[in-house]
């Protein structure tokens, strides 16, 4: 009954501050909008500079499959190494191919010739699938060269094998499909986050935290009450983010509703009630957002949401598990995108679980009553 | 003069006995530091494959085994019959499947017919794409020892791959300029609007107005701290960006600094706006976290590449001072650059500065008659 009244007070709270409504309807919205267009890594288009000192029929036919593969874009064909790195440096191209003086010459009399790609590898990600693309189609290149000239003088014995490899889940590798569902999350995290890292301490400053001290109220309905009303607002937030998903990106969920739903609940019990315990440390606002800030920003790197959390080190890995994130993100993606359903889903649910109950116990436990 | 250094004492107070907030000021970089730049990582190891082979003769046992033994790859299991392979993919087991024709080896000799699929997860495009071209690249190894059993394969070109400026492709290069960008915005801006917003929310702005000190001391002896707390960061990030991530300051210290000094100012000046804009703390930080935070994080290249962003959000990205701050940052440190390369940068965060600082002024002005 108390827990009714005091549910009843923390919704007229939210309804009466005139920002929350409006953030908690507007805040999804545009940021399922806008995200997933930030958010792209997609590695196409990338700026090729050319050095060609051959100027060959096979260095012609090289730089049009180049073309033709798609990937890249020539910005320029320089005269020299120099000048093409000036091209790097000012931005303009991302990878040089140079082609050597008697590149076919050498290739068709002593059978072997050198090529070289350099790379701009500030951006890892650029750097490194840009010249293993040009790596490939050289490959490619070579091999075509050569069996034209072993046919040629009639010696069959490449070993030949075709390699097709085929995208399941996202056979276009659109990179909105990957992030969407992991956005979802992320978006759910900062809501039901910072609202409750800020509620109690906000009742500390404005002092309405005393009145509650002295009342019968048990710690564990008080935080109880604090928490239901981020039950519902999570469940708003996620169905309006689910659907700019489905009518914005035309992305609906290949695995059951429900299971995205409960997964959901935990999360968020988990996430909220991780907030109530900043929220119960902090002494100021500001202290309580920087907080959060810091916490949100980990977790949220540390979890997946653009690189794979197998390639990091293994301490970042560790950490990695203790980040609710991880594990919901992961969920939200496999049900999402592959359609797993509850039975392939048993560690995840156990780890959300567990962070449930553990931070709504610490929120029950560091609530103190005593000023 | 005594008078300004008395206030600025008194700022200084502020900060050192809130011992969270200090904490937090100084800790928050080093800790963000540390998991941006070994956590973001664009390498790829031990990617868990599995493999189905109902050839099982040797040249597929050779292919695995190139594979499995290479640092990228870590065979997680074979499977037995093709009805496996949904339920793994859907465990989140495996990122790569490759399939076996049948008869491998007598086709991969005679027919030519031979035939390896590699289905990867394709949820992560970038890794996926990354996986298939390592194992491409493994398997044209593969056949050029198998060619050159006899001596070195027949026309045979070698490519030289270089990677510029960041060989090992780590993804701290990266990391540490956006972070530096970052973590100034956060402190200068966040800092100053909500120190000036609490002042004014609880009516002690008031007191420090009427006291014989002009507003421009005021405000410049509230700027001090956090401007001296930035600079503490500053050294702090590149402390262990060199000697912790081997992240190397390639080009020209006092560039470096010269260029942070101009993004503090310009960061300052923000926080200063926005104090002059909002009245109260949490007003102050809700915009300062949309107005500043969420554009730096989103939009200035720290996570996301720009130019793959739509037209409108490139346009929204040129106007957050930390997109060309990164930039210059990115050029002398990593590549090595000199100031010519970064005329550019340097003349808008300038002019940025400049408008910035001119506007907020006079806001702050018109408040006081």
């Amino acid at each position: 009954m108390t827990l009714r009244y005091l549910i009843e007070k923390e919704f007229k709270q939210i309804k009466r501050n005139t920002f929350m409504p409006r953030l908690i309807i507007l805040m999804p919205l545009v940021a399922m909008i806008i995200f997933p267009y930030a958010a792209n890594f997609d590695v196409k288009n990338i700026n090729l500079s050319i050095v060609d000192h051959d100027k060959s029929s096979f260095s012609q036919t090289l730089v049009q499959k180049i073309q033709s593969s798609g990937y890249f874009r020539i910005s320029d064909v320089s005269g020299n190494y120099n000048e093409a790195m000036e091209s790097i440096e000012a931005d303009e191209s991302d990878v040089i191919l140079e082609i050597p003086l008697n590149f076919e010459r050498s290739l068709v009399k002593e059978q072997k010739a050198d090529l070289m790609i350099s790379a701009n590898a500030v951006n890892g990600n650029k750097g490194g699938l840009g010249s293993s693309y040009l790596f490939n189609i050289i490959n490619d290149f070579n091999e075509e060269i050569r069996v034209k000239y072993l046919k040629m003088v009639d010696k069959v014995s490449i070993p030949a094998m075709e390699l097709v490899p085929l995208y399941r889940y996202n056979p276009t590798l659109k990179y909105e499909v990957f992030m969407v569902p992991a956005l979802l999350v992320m978006v759910l995290a900062m809501i039901v986050g910072f609202l409750p890292a800020l509620n109690i301490v906000a009742e500390k400053q404005s002092g309405t935290i005393e009145q509650m001290n002295v009342t019968p109220v048990k710690k564990y309905i008080f935080i109880l009450s604090k928490l239901i009303p981020y039950w519902v607002i999570g469940y708003v937030v996620l169905t309006i983010s689910m659907g700019v998903a489905l009518f914005y990106w035309g992305l609906k969920p290949s695995g059951s509703l429900l299971t995205i739903y409960l997964f959901a609940s935990l999360f968020i019990v988990a996430f909220s009630g991780f907030g109530l315990v900043i929220s119960n440390y902090a002494t100021t606002v500001q202290q309580a957002i920087l907080m959060m800030f810091f916490f949100m920003l980990t977790f949220i790197f540390m979890s997946g949401l653009y690189t794979p959390v197998e390639n990091m080190p293994a301490w970042a890995q560790m950490i990695s598990n203790i980040s609710p994130l991880k594990y919901i993100m992961s969920v939200f993606r496999l049900v999402y995108l592959k359609g797993s359903s509850f039975s392939e889903l048993h560690k995840p649910f156990l780890a959300l679980l567990t962070f449930a109950t553990v931070f709504y116990t610490w929120a029950i436990l560091s609530y103190k009553k005593t000023g | 003069m005594r008078k300004f250094l008395v206030f600025t004492q008194k700022e200084f107070y502020h900060i050192f006995r809130d011992h969270w907030t200090m904490i937090i000021l100084l800790v928050l970089p080093i800790l963000m530091i540390l998991f941006f730049g070994f956590g973001i990582t664009t390498e790829i190891n031990n990617a868990r494959f599995a493999v189905y082979d109902p050839s099982n003769d040797m040249a597929t046992q050779k292919i695995i085994d190139k594979i499995q033994t290479s640092e990228y790859f870590t065979l997680e299991a074979y499977l037995n019959n093709p009805a496996e392979i949904e339920t793994i993919f859907q465990k989140g087991e495996i990122s790569m499947l490759m399939v076996f024709s049948e008869g491998f080896y007598e086709n991969m000799v005679h027919t030519g017919d031979a035939q390896i699929l590699f289905i990867a997860d394709g949820t992560d495009p970038n890794t996926a794409s990354t996986l298939v071209s390592y194992a491409s690249r493994l398997i044209a190894a593969f056949q050029q020892e198998e060619m050159g059993a006899a001596g070195t394969p027949p026309y045979q070109i070698h490519t030289e791959v270089r990677l510029l400026y960041n060989p090992t492709l780590k993804g701290a290069y990266s990391t540490v300029p956006g972070v530096m960008g970052l973590i100034l915005m956060l402190i200068c801006a966040m800092m100053t609007a909500v120190s000036i917003a609490k002042e004014k929310e609880l009516g002690t702005m008031e007191v420090i107005l009427v006291s014989p000190m002009p507003p421009l001391m005021i405000i410049i002896s509230k700027m001090i701290p956090y401007f001296v707390v930035s600079i503490i960061n500053y050294l702090t990030i590149l402390v262990l960006a060199v000697y912790v991530l081997d992240v190397p300051i390639v080009g020209s210290f006092f560039l470096l600094t010269m260029l942070s000094l101009l993004f503090i100012f310009v960061s300052l000046a923000l926080g200063l706006l926005i104090s002059s804009l909002l009245e109260t703390q949490i007003a102050a930080l809700l915009g300062s976290v949309m107005g500043l935070m969420l554009p730096t994080v989103l939009l200035s290249g720290l996570m996301f590449p720009i130019e793959n962003m739509p037209i409108f959000l490139q346009v929204l990205a040129q106007m957050v001072p930390a997109t060309w701050f990164i930039s210059a940052v990115k050029s002398v440190m990593i590549m090595g650059l000199g100031v010519k390369s970064i005329l550019t940068e340097l003349a808008v965060l300038g002019a940025m500065a400049v408008v910035l600082i001119a506007v907020s002024l006079k806001k702050f002005k018109t408040r006081l008659e």
